[in-house]
């Protein structure tokens, strides 16, 4: 078997590696397919569901997907880019996001996203939950407001015996994302920075550190998200 | 208190994939789980609070504060509610004097809600300290009240007689009853246990695969998928050890077929698994149960003893080398999301029933990352009638592409509730004659829970089966009185609600966004635009990761297709917009502290 599937995003022909999650190959064709719950490096959990493509006729997360020979796959298409959309406002209705006054604006993701896919006014009423802020922890305070739920802290950062530092909490529209009590408050400078910078919004922020670079110098301020793998030169393999 | 954790902790060989059986043991020793507890168990199994605290705050049965001496789950089913359960609940608040959620000053006494416990053919029904109360009528639970106030023991609160069957049984002892009210060859009484595990040692795996394959036998639960070639896959999928997992959690409100299997035919049951395990190579098996049925656990134990007595279970059974297989059971602690194969897997490794991403599925990759086969209580029960009578046989039931019987749980407005072994193929019109509804006394017929459907009388010569509709057995019959909107629609919305895991942004967010649109509706604030955008969000659901936020909409999906009505005649004709939003509710609060009524 050779290590080497082609697939089609869209009509164009790709190639990927075996066994690859299809957002992965993709990007190395030049196609992007947003994510949010995603993070290199870290294992997928198909949480947002952002990713959402059409394989082989069935709504399938890009990111949990591995590719396979001859996968025909449907991505900018309009219904997944309308299903993703009101995801988008999804997790902006659901929580309590006021950009302006976030220390992420300009590096978050989420606000990438809705620049991206246009969105002026969710289609959605507003929640507006209760939530928490907890600053208990020396190093770090989390933003219960921003929360999107996405786990990449969950899965990202563990101490060194593999404990969770964060996890999940409850079920269903009650579930959060807490800190664990003890662990917080040993949480290392680095770990601290590293779970700021898995945190796709601003519900992870380093005490003394949200504003360190300038607003206007933001990764997310002069160019649309993906569009670095859009504009990328494609090596053919 | 600290040795008492340690002890159970030690129990289970200090394994974190059996942090569940830890926390049922404590949860049951000490009547909660108290946050001191949580960080031991966490100490002695290497981890941190919070992994402890996710899978203890997951589950409905456990508990962080205390539920009081006697604890009563109220079941709030719809069926529940059609069978008088609000009069119940509200003799339970008076006389108790406190509300839902809630224990009693002095500690005795905690009253909670709880999702479907399997018990829709005997409604209203309660859990009180693990044992199951049902037909409640509200001089019942004035009795119950009283009896915990003189401090009763629970057993001597069953003051009605015995349920039929094994529910007398010294080891049960349960007011439950069977209600079997149609045999088919699945639950016929003649089978002598033992008798397919001898003919399958005569046999090889694939043998005893080929002869499930030629049945074509579909799992019961629901999605349909082919038993044998299930089996076959995980009999070719590499690993050092595969599983058979029982998947005995059946949570859809309005099913209990299999409550009635696990209670009258068990041997039956644990020797479709023995057969699986054979087939597949795993030596070991795990019958996954919902907490709603622990009542069952002492007398489901003495059978799988009984069984290794016999070696039907155990090494080398019936002196077949190398034929190894047994079986433990696992409880859940009330998750409907976790009767997903892959939540279950989850749950019995000790985590949270979050479902996984597919593939890999199961089969490849499932119990501890290995091969496991999970199949439904039904599945396995057939598969030994599969082995004794062949598939031909077996074929011989049902339809084409339906092949066999199906066990049905019937119940809501009609004169015979309970389990009916039918060939595939009857129509929703032979069914009501079958349980003693009269067509005109029907407004509709829910087929397959709140993830099913909701049907009007113009389908009702619709048939049961894979080609028509596919159910996993819990038929609902809504009389003509009923409200479908309020009864039906809006409780099994909230079901869902309740029930998500909270994973996928699309099934912890819309159902509420759904179920705020209904109520809207419910108040006479609803335009038609709220009705569109119901069917418009709805479907957003279908990107969810499993079956349950893949339907988390069908209620109201289903019930605006077939019942388009009733939305329409609760809708502002005259108004295009209207926001919902009421002031007087809004400034109730502030009107309420500064002694002013509202100025609208």
């Amino acid at each position: 078997m050779s290590q080497y599937v082609r697939f089609t995003v869209d009509g164009t022909e790709c190639m990927g590696i075996r066994g690859q999650y299809l957002v992965d190959a993709a990007r190395e064709n030049g196609v992007y397919i947003p994510t949010l719950c995603n993070f290199p490096g870290v294992k997928p959990k198909g949480g947002c569901r952002i990713c959402t493509v059409r394989v082989n006729g069935k709504l399938m997360t890009a990111c949990t997907t591995p590719v396979a020979e001859n996968m025909s796959v449907e991505n900018e298409v309009k219904d997944i880019n309308e299903l993703r959309k009101s995801i988008i406002e999804l997790l902006f209705i659901e929580g309590n996001h006021f950009c302006p006054a976030c220390e992420k604006s300009g590096n978050c993701e989420l606000q990438a996203l809705a620049y991206r896919f246009r969105i002026m006014v969710p289609r959605f009423p507003y929640q507006f939950p209760v939530r928490k802020v907890d600053a208990t922890h020396p190093r770090i305070i989390k933003e219960q407001n921003r929360c999107i739920l996405c786990k990449r802290c969950i899965r990202a950062i563990t101490d060194e015996n593999g404990r969770s530092i964060f996890a999940y909490r409850r079920r269903s529209a009650r579930v959060e994302v807490v800190v664990d009590p003890k662990l917080g408050k040993q949480l290392t400078e680095e770990l601290a920075q590293k779970a700021m910078d898995v945190c796709p919004v601003g519900s992870i922020i380093v005490k003394e550190k949200g504003f360190q670079i300038p607003i206007g110098a933001r990764k997310y301020d002069t160019m649309p998200i993906g569009s670095d793998i859009e504009n990328m030169q494609v090596k053919k393999i | 208190m600290k040795t008492g954790v340690q002890k159970i902790v030690e129990k289970y060989g200090k394994d974190k994939t059996r942090l569940m059986d830890i926390l049922i043991d404590v949860q049951s020793e000490f009547g909660f789980i108290p946050r001191e507890i949580t960080v031991q168990i966490a100490d002695d199994l290497g981890m941190s609070e919070v992994d402890v605290d996710q899978t203890i705050s997951f589950y409905h049965f456990f508990s962080q504060r205390p539920t009081g001496k006697y604890h009563i789950f109220l079941n709030n089913s719809a069926v529940a509610y059609m069978m008088g359960r609000k009069e119940v609940a509200d003799t339970f608040t008076k006389e108790l004097g406190i509300n839902f959620n809630e224990v009693t000053p002095d500690g005795l006494v905690g009253l909670f809600e709880t999702s479907c416990i399997g018990m829709n053919d005997q409604e209203p029904a309660a859990i009180i300290n693990n044992r199951i109360f049902t037909k409640l009528t509200p001089f019942r639970a004035k009795e119950i009240v009283r009896d915990i106030k003189e401090g009763k023991d629970i057993d001597d609160m069953i003051v009605a007689d015995y349920g039929d069957g094994e529910n007398r049984s010294d080891l049960i002892k349960s007011v439950v009853t069977n209600n079997i009210r149609k045999i088919g060859p699945i639950l016929e009484r003649n089978h002598k246990p033992g008798q397919a595990i001898e003919k399958i040692s005569k046999m090889t795996p694939e043998q005893v695969i080929d002869e499930v394959k030629r049945s074509n036998i579909r799992g019961r639960g629901g999605a349909g998928f082919p038993t044998g070639m299930k089996w076959e896959f995980c009999r070719n999928a590499p690993g050092e050890k595969k599983y058979i997992f029982c998947n005995a959690d059946e949570g859809e409100p309005g099913t209990f077929k299999d409550r009635v299997v696990l209670t009258e035919r068990a041997r039956l049951l644990f020797e479709g698994m023995v057969i699986a395990g054979y087939a597949v190579g795993a030596t070991e098996g795990i019958l996954y149960i919902r907490h709603e049925y622990k009542y069952l656990q002492t007398y489901l134990e003495s059978i799988l003893k009984a069984a290794r007595d016999v070696n039907y279970l155990g090494k080398n059974i019936l002196g077949k080398k190398g034929f190894n297989f047994d079986i433990r059971i696992q409880f859940g602690a009330g998750a409907y999301v976790c009767g997903e194969e892959s939540a279950l897997i989850e749950s019995a490794e000790g985590k949270r029933g979050e479902p996984r991403d597919r593939p890999p599925f199961p089969v490849e990759k499932g119990y501890l990352d290995m091969p496991t086969v999970v199949n439904n209580v039904e599945t396995l029960c057939a598969v030994v009638k599969v082995i004794l009578n062949g598939g031909e046989w077996y074929k011989s039931f049902g339809t084409t592409e339906s092949t066999g019987t199906k066990l049905l749980s019937i119940s809501g407005d009609c004169k015979f509730p309970g389990v009916y072994e039918v060939e595939w193929g009857f129509s929703i019109n032979d069914i009501l004659d079958m349980v003693g509804a009269h067509n005109e006394e029907v407004q509709a017929v829910q087929v397959g829970g709140p993830s099913g459907a909701i049907i009007a009388s113009n389908e009702f010569n619709r048939i049961l089966g894979y080609e028509d509709l596919a159910t996993g057995g819990s038929l609902i019959i809504i009389g003509k009185n009923r409200d479908i909107l309020t009864d039906i629609v809006l409780n099994f919305t909230e079901f869902f609600i309740e029930e998500s895991c909270g994973s996928c942004s699309t099934c912890r967010i819309i159902p509420t966004l759904l179920k705020n649109k209904l109520v809207k509706i419910l108040n006479a604030r609803g335009v038609k635009q709220d009705i569109d955008d119901m069917v418009e969000w709805g479907k957003i659901l279908k990107a969810s990761r499993c079956g349950l936020g893949q339907t988390a909409a069908n209620p109201i999906l289903s019930s605006i297709k077939n019942f388009r009505p009733l939305y329409e005649e609760k809708i502002q004709k005259n108004k295009v917009f209207d926001s919902g939003f009421d002031m007087n509710a809004a400034v109730k609060e502030s009107c309420e502290v500064t002694g002013r009524v509202p100025n609208i």
